[in-house]
């Protein structure tokens, strides 16, 4: 018996959401009376590797293969199933991020396990193995009941709080055996890589929408993300013309976000957009019209135009930025 | 290229979403179901392609009942050649893989498509699901989907950038954004629902497969509080509610 968690690291460090990953990995394994083991890729520094016993893991398994420095489904999926069966898992827990999405499909087949993908809350029962994800794109959740003997769950980013846990951790190195053919798909390069958050990792997002009118005036919402150490990010209709870049784009189809605080400026907050930003903790609408569905769903509002609101809201921000 | 593409029949994007039966159903009233959106822009690639002069043979699957037809059809009226529906309820996404990795035994595709996430489950399990099935390469939530000769190019958002891959068929594929290019939807004219009609819709069977989750029940998310508002000529004060009240600043 064992809660495996698998922490994918980047650049050779762990970043919040692992942190995350093994406090709640740590939290289902005291409920079901067992161990929280993480298990990671790629040849990390044993103090970085122990940085995951704060969080309530007792052992982290260090895969220390060099030929997974490059991402392959086939051959995660098979490391993982290989540490799982050594290690007695029963219970897997991945990311709900690009990693842990293309990986945990593969790890259910391999084990014929049930996977919950999206799951937002601690499983509400062990037996029957029942635990609540996002279905309908956010506007609703479902309790999904896993009955097969390994189950496997992607958590949602951002929906678990992440708290210390100290706790003896040892670290084991394992190497795994790749199966053929598991580089078929040939990776080739890493087109473009940035050192900015990204929207999805951010703790503060400051949105834009069509209300602005032309990517010319993104001045001023970078202005303030600079101000709350923020990530711009956009509605569909902006990414969609090529203001902002594709990444930016929040929503049902585009990223899904679920930051501390989202800032959403000239966004009418059509059902789409909400579906995507509404599992965040705080929201703050500034718009014209005072009809627009996001103030419905909004925490604060200000009903108003952004290009005269957002400088005095900027100029605000600023001072109290530098007295607090 | 012989593709065969997953098409998921799922609630209008702009749909209202209710439970019934004691939470424990979806409830269909009034509902207009439409080709999942990332299944249409993947379907939209392919004929795209086509068009450009790619020899193409498009199959079209889908699991449900017989619900899901008027889907399907749309899919042929944009440009799918066939259709095959396996007749069964959609709910074990293993049981759903099963039946997709089956047809793809019985036929002589290059390519298995997904969407990237249906947008009623957002399980976007599909794809690696089949992939294993077939033991076959996959390549999930691709960004990007070019033919160079025998291979195609796809690209892969991970951590801190786009993966650049190269893959040879057969493989599995989900898709994301930006796996179309330019996004010109394509609506079927009149001459394409009339063939749409014509086209083979072939209906088979399940094979038998487990199904290892299920729903037990239904939630809509907590109302939320009436939105404080907050004059445009006092902006100081929300400053002071986001870190006074809500303390997320």
């Amino acid at each position: 018996m064992a809660v495996l968690i698998y922490t994918q690291n980047y650049d050779g460090k762990f970043k919040k959401s692992v942190f995350e990953l093994v406090t709640y990995g740590a939290a289902a394994a005291k409920e079901m009376n067992t161990d929280a083991i993480a298990v990671t890729t790629g040849k990390l520094d044993e103090t970085t590797l122990k940085e995951l016993g704060k969080y309530g893991a007792s052992k982290v398994i260090s895969v220390t293969n060099n030929e997974l420095n490059d991402f392959s489904e086939q051959a995660y999926a098979s490391v993982i199933e290989q540490v799982a069966k050594k290690n007695d898992a029963d219970l897997i827990v991945l990311g709900n991020n690009p990693y842990g999405r293309a990986v945990a499909p593969r790890l259910a087949v391999k084990l014929n396990a049930g996977l919950a993908a999206g799951v937002v809350a601690l499983p509400s029962s062990i037996s029957p193995f029942t635990v609540k994800k996002r279905v309908y794109s956010g506007k609703a959740f479902a309790d999904i009941v896993i009955k097969s003997d390994v189950k496997i769950i992607t958590l949602n980013q951002n929906s678990y709080k992440i708290e210390e846990n100290p706790t003896d951790i040892v670290t084991e190195d394992f190497t795994a055996e790749i199966p053929d053919g598991a580089y078929a798909v040939k990776p080739i390069e890493v087109v473009k890589s940035s050192d900015k958050l990204s929207v999805t990792d951010a703790e503060i997002l400051v949105s834009g929408g069509r209300g602005l009118k032309g990517p010319e005036n993104w001045g001023m919402i970078e202005e303030m993300a600079e101000i709350l150490g923020a990530v711009t990010s956009c509605s569909r209709t902006v990414s969609d013309l090529d203001w902002r870049p594709h990444e930016e784009h929040v929503g049902q189809t585009g990223k899904v976000v679920a930051p501390n605080l989202y800032i959403a400026i000239g966004i009418s907050g059509a059902i789409q957009h909400l579906a995507g930003v509404n599992g965040s903790k705080v929201m703050v609408v500034i718009n014209t019209d005072p009809d627009a569905p996001f103030f419905e769903a909004a925490d604060y509002g200000i009903i108003g135009d952004a290009f005269e609101v957002v400088p005095k809201l900027n100029a605000a921000f600023k001072k109290f930025k530098e007295e607090n | 290229m012989k593709a065969l593409i997953c098409i998921g029949h799922v609630p209008d994007t702009t749909s209202k979403i209710k439970f019934t039966d004691n939470d424990t159903k979806f409830d269909t009233t009034d509902i207009k179901y439409i080709i999942g959106p990332y299944e249409e822009l993947a379907l939209t690639r392919l004929l795209d392609l086509k068009d450009a002069g790619t020899e193409m043979h498009i199959t079209a699957v889908n699991v449900g009942t017989a619900e899901t037809e008027p889907t399907i059809r749309k899919a042929l009226a944009m440009g799918a050649d066939d259709a095959i529906r396996i007749n069964s309820e959609a709910t074990d996404n293993l049981f759903i893989a099963k039946q997709i990795a089956e047809v793809y035994k019985n036929g002589d595709y290059d390519v298995i498509i997904t969407g990237k996430e249906s947008i009623d489950y957002n399980g976007g399990q599909l794809e690696g699901m089949i992939a294993e099935f077939l033991n076959l390469p996959s390549v999930s939530g691709a960004s990007k989907f070019e033919i160079n000769g025998d291979k195609v190019i796809l690209e892969q958002e991970i951590e801190g950038g786009d993966l650049k891959l190269e893959a040879s068929f057969p493989f599995v594929v989900s898709a994301g954004k930006g796996f179309l290019p330019e996004s010109e939807p394509r609506i079927p004219n009149m001459r394409g629902i009339m063939m749409a009609r014509k086209k083979p819709l072939q209906v088979i069977e399940p094979v038998a497969h487990d199904a290892v989750t299920e729903v037990s029940k239904f939630y809509l998310p907590e109302p939320k509080p009436a939105c404080k508002m907050v004059s445009p000529d006092n902006v100081e004060e929300l400053v002071t509610l986001l870190h006074e009240e809500a303390k997320v600043i």
